[in-house]
């Protein structure tokens, strides 16, 4: 049996008389990668940051490792083993890469003063490993300075610092290039083959079936649907999924409906 | 005959291992990361050759340097705290008010017959609860820290009228006191303040840059959203700046109450607009997420001094003013030229 590492119950998210989400239950087992598929406006980002912390569900429960817990923050969550990479991955440009890295996680003695050796040898670590090959930069470098993927790469790099259990990627190759979505890519399955787990969020659902093992489909702030990766055969497949929840009005020819169907529905 | 063509990566790899950032080299780093400081050092200094040009005698004599070394200890307890507020994205105008309220506490507590250490004390908690308060009320209460804190400029020093209907305390006993001898006297010919001064800037120092505080302070001014999305409790980094204000204030009004021997209803007044310009002259830009405290230090030397400057180089006292605007724009455009902002 696999481990339940977080686990939301109908959790909702009301703005006003607008409900962003309205009763998700969702759940990331131990070891797994789960693509968090939807159209704009769906509740994706929200859910995340509900997840991240830096939202407060109107209603709902959140379990980690079994267990319900109370006054969830952004502190809590990252307590918890929770890194998130948001979409706009939450730097701080005028700072170094350092200071972006280690973000609400500065090591230090318990003055609260810095360890900044240790923190920039650490860093510099990080940077190699998430693949700075050019050597203009230090870790010393404004991260003002840098391109996108780069950006990118520092927010990688502060998720990865921390062992996490779970890591949420909301959008991680929007605006990535190839040879930068391949990155994102590596990294995903390095995590993976670690034990640990991720929350892929993504428009572009061909990257989302190379990599995750469950799929999670979004419409108007629920759950529409959640199927596992061997149920489904191609990318196609579960674009055509998507559209059937996104317009269940279009009858489609497709032969294969009814099967997709039951397949569907058993999850 | 050299076979080696540009693109044989034998040879490029193993000159690539030693190549370095220019930034790696120590006194390289030293001038990118203090460029905003030396540039109100050179500014210090090319004003301070003007001077001299102008009057040689009376610059090269050490009672004028003496005179201002008296004075500057207080701008900078103030300047040093307002480059943290300026960073961390607000800006706080109730300190002259902080600095009289908390010198207030210093005054009545001595004139009670208390050790002034006790005094001292009185007047920190004073200035920290009421920088505690204000940033609370801009904080909490969503408030433009501008208005807000000019709001409670006007609101401290109408209470400490009210409350002294305009009389001054004369606090005599002062001088026989360790402390004054501790934090008033002179040291080997050198007001004893500087010393006092240069202390808190170098731990202010450290606390802007190598202390979480400081750390959180530059994260929250320059992204407070990512701030909170990686856990940094926003609110509280704000409060806290607010707070060191207020402990800033307090101490400066404790120096300048000591140097007087008196304690002003008026006291801290003269100082607001000389000190905010010391912040920007120093070469914290005003958008938040950077600044330089000894920039500040150096910010608040320069303002301070200008006017002893032009006295002593023997304009008269009406060009003061107009000095002081000039600095104030000339450092500014310097500042401009010597910073990039990242978006």
């Amino acid at each position: 049996m696999t481990e339940r590492l977080i686990e939301l119950r109908d959790i909702t998210k009301s703005y006003g008389n607008v409900y962003a989400l309205g009763g998700v239950n969702l759940h990331v087992d131990k070891g797994e990668v789960v693509g968090l598929l939807g159209d704009n406006g769906a509740g994706k980002s929200t859910l995340i940051k509900i997840l991240a912390g830096a939202v407060k569900p109107t209603d709902g429960e959140i379990l980690v490792r079994g267990k319900s817990v109370t006054g969830w923050n952004a502190a809590r969550s990252r307590e918890a083993g929770i890194e998130t990479v948001f979409q706009d991955r939450a730097l701080a440009v005028q700072q170094s890469i350092v200071r972006n890295i280690f973000m609400g996680n500065e090591q230090g003695n318990r003055l609260g003063f810095l360890n900044l050796k240790h923190e920039i040898a650490e860093a510099g670590r990080l940077m190699r490993e998430i693949g700075f090959t050019s050597k203009v930069f230090t870790p010393n470098s404004i991260v003002g300075q840098l391109s996108g993927g780069e950006r990118q790469g520092v927010a990688i790099a502060r998720a990865i610092y921390k062992q996490a259990d779970l890591i949420i990627l909301d959008e991680p190759t929007t605006a990535l290039s190839l040879t930068e979505t391949a990155k994102v890519f590596h990294f995903v399955r390095q995590v993976r083959a670690s034990g640990r787990s991720i929350l892929f969020i993504g428009h572009n659902i061909h990257h989302v079936y190379d990599i995750a093992d469950r799929f999670v489909v979004m419409d108007r702030g629920k759950v529409a649907m959640q199927i596992s990766r061997d149920k489904v055969k191609t990318a196609e497949e579960l674009i055509w999924f998507m559209e059937q929840i996104a317009h269940p009005e279009h009858k489609s020819q497709n032969a294969k409906e009814p099967a997709l169907k039951r397949k569907a529905g058993k999850l | 005959m050299d076979q080696r063509s540009p693109t044989q990566s034998s040879t490029s790899a193993a000159s690539a291992e030693t190549w370095s950032h220019p930034s790696d080299q120590p006194w390289r780093r030293f001038l990118l990361t203090n460029r905003a400081a030396l540039g109100s050092l050179a500014v210090f200094l090319a004003m301070l050759l003007m001077f001299t040009i102008a009057n040689p005698v009376v610059f090269t004599n050490w009672t004028l340097y003496a005179s201002v070394l008296t004075t500057l200890p207080v701008a900078i307890f103030l300047t040093v705290p307002l480059v943290f507020i300026v960073t961390v994205g607000e800006i706080d105008l109730s300190f002259p008010a902080t600095m009289g309220c908390a010198a207030w506490a210093f005054a009545l507590v001595v004139q009670a017959g208390y050790d002034p250490i006790i005094g001292i004390a009185a007047a920190l908690v004073t200035g920290a609860i009421l920088g505690w308060f204000v940033g609370c009320l801009v904080v909490k209460g969503n408030l433009s820290s501008l208005i807000a804190t000019l709001g409670m400029n006007f609101v401290l020093r109408g209470i400490i009228l009210i409350f002294t209907e305009g009389k001054s305390i004369s606090l005599p006993s002062l001088s026989d006191s360790w402390v004054f001898q501790l934090f008033s006297s002179e040291l080997y010919g050198v007001p004893v303040q500087i010393y006092w001064a240069i202390a808190f800037t170098i731990f202010s120092m450290f606390l802007y840059t190598r202390h979480r505080f400081g750390v959180h302070i530059h994260i929250v001014g320059d992204n407070p959203d990512s701030a909170a999305q990686m856990g940094i409790n926003v609110n509280r980094v704000r409060i806290g700046a607010f707070i060191f204000v207020g402990i800033g204030a307090a101490i400066a009004g404790v120096f300048s109450t000591m140097i007087n021997f008196t304690w002003w209803p008026t006291s801290g007044d003269g100082y607001l607009l000389p000190v905010l310009a010391s912040v920007f002259v120093g070469g914290t830009p005003t958008w938040g997420g950077i600044g330089t405290v000894l920039g500040g230090a150096i910010g608040a030397l320069t303002v301070s001094f200008i006017q002893t400057g032009i006295v002593g180089a023997g304009l008269s006292g009406f060009y003061v003013q107009f000095f002081n605007g000039l600095i104030i724009i000339l450092s500014l455009l310097g500042h401009r030229w010597n910073q990039i902002r990242y978006r």
